[in-house]
């Protein structure tokens, strides 16, 4: 095991480069980061465009280019995004964290909600619960995050305080903290973390509610529970030791790929609830064509996806004895 | 006279006459082929039938828009009632009115016409081209296998709006392809665009299909009575992939009617100012006018929008179950 994972990890470097510098070649085609420069500032004269090409690394070829990225983006020389000239990491790093709170509390309530309702529906087959969980789910997953955001914020913002008298909006529908306030409240946090959240799980419940229920029911099927079963194990204990533990294994590697989708995945709901996170940051990045701002956030998205998939595949040869890894 | 007696003497004596096979079994075979079968079952999944009627009498409005809609596209109503914009449904207007007084009702018909042909364009070529490498990389494997596996990986380590929105900035400055691409900003584009990334999906489920069916005693028959490579792969193994590229390809349709309005959602898709809006550009409005409370605005498209979807998700869910029964886990 250790040594199948020191060997992907080995593997993981070679693809981290090749990725950037595709990444890399990428965006620099699509965006000139000279003309980004002087669309917001536009009176600069020769000596400075000059001046910022070179602290940039934007003179040679465009291999030339990376490597020099590459340098100071390794010993941690981030540089300064091209709009407003900020330091790159300090955004960076409250992005990470605001986008980790939301995505990790959304994910968290959605897949134990998912697997909730798919248990019951896998045990209860062909009952009622079961065929409402399962058009649920299907409706859950034909709303695009953008329209139950849209009809939340309407809900939320105009109609709920309006239906019921109410002085202020029942919760509030963008941003983090209301304007104006300083150091760390919880409850006011998690205030404004419920519309969000709500958006990003719906999606999630409605995709782990199906993957558990099938998964159970491929289990609930084989032979070792009749053996359980014929030993005369309860029903609960062969319900929960047998039959959950065995259907969780290949729920459990999946939500190991989507915790680490998190970093770069929530760009629609951040956007629309104007939730300053990675999603919000890549998007402003991206309209500056900041090439400073957009490098970093890639290599953060292209990390968290390689080491998630690691842990993906190390969670299920450990947790599923029949598989070996070497 | 004597044939009819001689009928009726050998009907009345039936039973001690020499039975059938058939008869002996007490079946009565008839042969089906396997696609009558998938069809059949099809037709008793309900809600599959059900969602393809009501996307059917969808896409026969959308069609027909000329007729169905109520106005011309982007035709801008004289005012109702005094008011000159954001009129609240009434009967002059069924879905009530935008900024501009023009027919949401009549928008969204034309709209509809915008995503389902990206949606429809975009899910043809991509089951063409992800069809094509997919039994390539499968059955013949190789560096074309390597290449699409490691391009999928690729693009899978990021997200979809992430990987479309560089790449539509990157292939906008290649002047070289703009023959292919058309207008950034085209529906042109935008269909070309997301080819690009769909393909991908249906390429390896082609792929997956395709390893499984050439280890199976037909193909290897075939291969062993001297069939040519070309002749195994589309006369046996793409046949019976069929069931899971139509699957895809619904997969496709609703991916691209969703990442289109994505995009145009952000402003990145179907340019409204050439005349023809996406649902997804009528999203984008509707979000502008959330804290007016235009409630019309994103209501109305927003509902056809999931109904449309929903119905194409529940006929891949159906195709699924008419291709491969035993997948069919119980689906209520």
């Amino acid at each position: 095991m250790l040594r199948y994972v020191s060997r992907r990890l080995v593997w993981a470097v070679p693809t981290l480069f090749i990725v950037t510098f595709l990444v890399f070649v990428a965006i620099r085609i699509g965006t000139d980061p000279v003309a980004s420069y002087l669309r917001l500032n536009p009176r600069a004269s020769q000596a400075k465009i000059q001046q910022y090409k070179e602290v940039n690394g934007l003179v040679g070829t465009i291999p030339q280019q990376y490597f020099h990225w590459l340098r100071h983006f390794v010993t941690g020389d981030w540089g300064r995004s091209i709009k407003g000239s900020r330091p790159v990491w300090p955004e960076l790093k409250n992005a990470l964290a605001n986008t980790l709170v939301l995505g990790i509390f959304a994910t968290t309530i959605g897949i134990s909600v998912g697997l909730f309702i798919g248990t019951i529906a896998a045990i209860r087959q062909y009952s009622k619960f079961d065929s409402v969980a399962s058009t649920g789910a299907f409706v859950g997953l034909s709303i695009p995050p953008y329209i139950s955001a849209i009809l939340l914020q309407l809900l939320f913002a105009v109609y709920i305080t309006k239906w019921f008298n109410l002085s202020e909006p029942l919760l509030p529908t963008s941003g983090v903290y209301p304007p104006g306030h300083s150091g760390f409240d919880p409850m006011l946090r998690l205030k404004y973390l419920i519309l969000p959240a709500t958006v990003v799980a719906i999606q999630i419940i409605a995709v782990y509610s199906r993957y558990m229920r099938a998964s159970l029911l491929e289990v609930k099927n084989s032979e070792y529970l009749r053996t359980a079963r014929a030993k005369g194990i309860s029903e609960k204990r062969v319900l929960v030791n047998h039959t959950m533990r065995n259907a969780l294994i290949p729920v459990v590697t999946i939500a190991a790929l989507d915790i680490g989708a998190i970093v770069g995945g929530l760009i629609i709901t951040e956007r629309i609830f104007q939730y300053p996170g990675m999603g919000n940051y890549f998007l402003t990045a991206f309209e500056n064509g900041d090439f400073p701002q957009l490098m970093p956030w890639m290599v953060f998205v292209v990390i968290a996806v390689i080491m998630f998939n690691l842990l993906a595949d190390v969670l299920y040869a450990w947790l599923d004895p029949r598989i070996r890894l070497d | 006279m004597t044939d009819l007696l001689h009928t009726a003497e050998a009907l009345t004596a039936a039973p001690s006459a020499e039975p059938t096979a058939d008869e002996l079994e007490g079946l009565n075979v008839e042969s089906v082929s396997p696609a009558r079968m998938a069809m059949r079952r099809f037709v008793h999944h309900r809600m599959a039938m059900g969602c393809l009627v009501v996307f059917l009498i969808i896409a026969l409005f959308i069609i027909l828009a000329p007729w169905t809609a109520r106005y011309p596209q982007s035709h801008s109503l004289p005012p109702i009632d005094g008011q000159s914009s954001f009129v609240s449904p009434n009967s002059k207007a069924w879905f009530g009115t935008d900024e501009l007084n023009r027919d949401l009702y009549s928008r969204v018909i034309w709209g509809g016409r915008v995503s389902l042909f990206i949606g429809l364009s975009v899910a043809l070529t991509s089951s063409i081209l992800g069809t094509i490498t997919g039994a390539i990389a499968g059955y013949v494997g190789g560096w074309i296998d390597d290449i699409l596996m490691r391009t999928t990986d690729l693009f899978l380590a990021f997200p979809l709006l992430v990987s479309l929105l560089v790449l539509r900035n990157m292939f906008a400055k290649v002047h070289q392809l703009n023959w292919l691409f058309g207008e950034l900003s085209s529906i042109r584009f935008i269909i070309v665009l997301l080819s690009l990334v769909t393909w991908m999906g249906v390429a390896r489920i082609v792929r997956g299909v395709v390893l499984s069916l050439k280890e199976r005693e037909f193909v290897e028959a075939s291969r062993a009575i001297g069939s040519k490579r070309r002749r195994i792969v589309w006369r046996h193994l793409i046949p019976n992939a069929i069931g899971p590229i139509l699957v895809a390809m619904t997969t496709a349709v609703v991916a691209a009617i969703v990442t289109e309005s994505t995009l145009s959602f952000f402003g990145y898709g179907v340019d409204p100012s050439q005349g023809k809006s996406s649902w997804g550009n009528l999203l984008e409005a509707a979000r502008g006018t959330v804290q007016s409370g235009y409630w019309w605005i994103a209501l109305f498209p927003s509902i056809v929008f999931i109904i449309t979807i929903l119905c194409i998700n529940f006929i891949g869910d159906g195709l699924r179950d008419a291709f491969d029964p035993k997948q069919d886990k119980g689906r209520a």
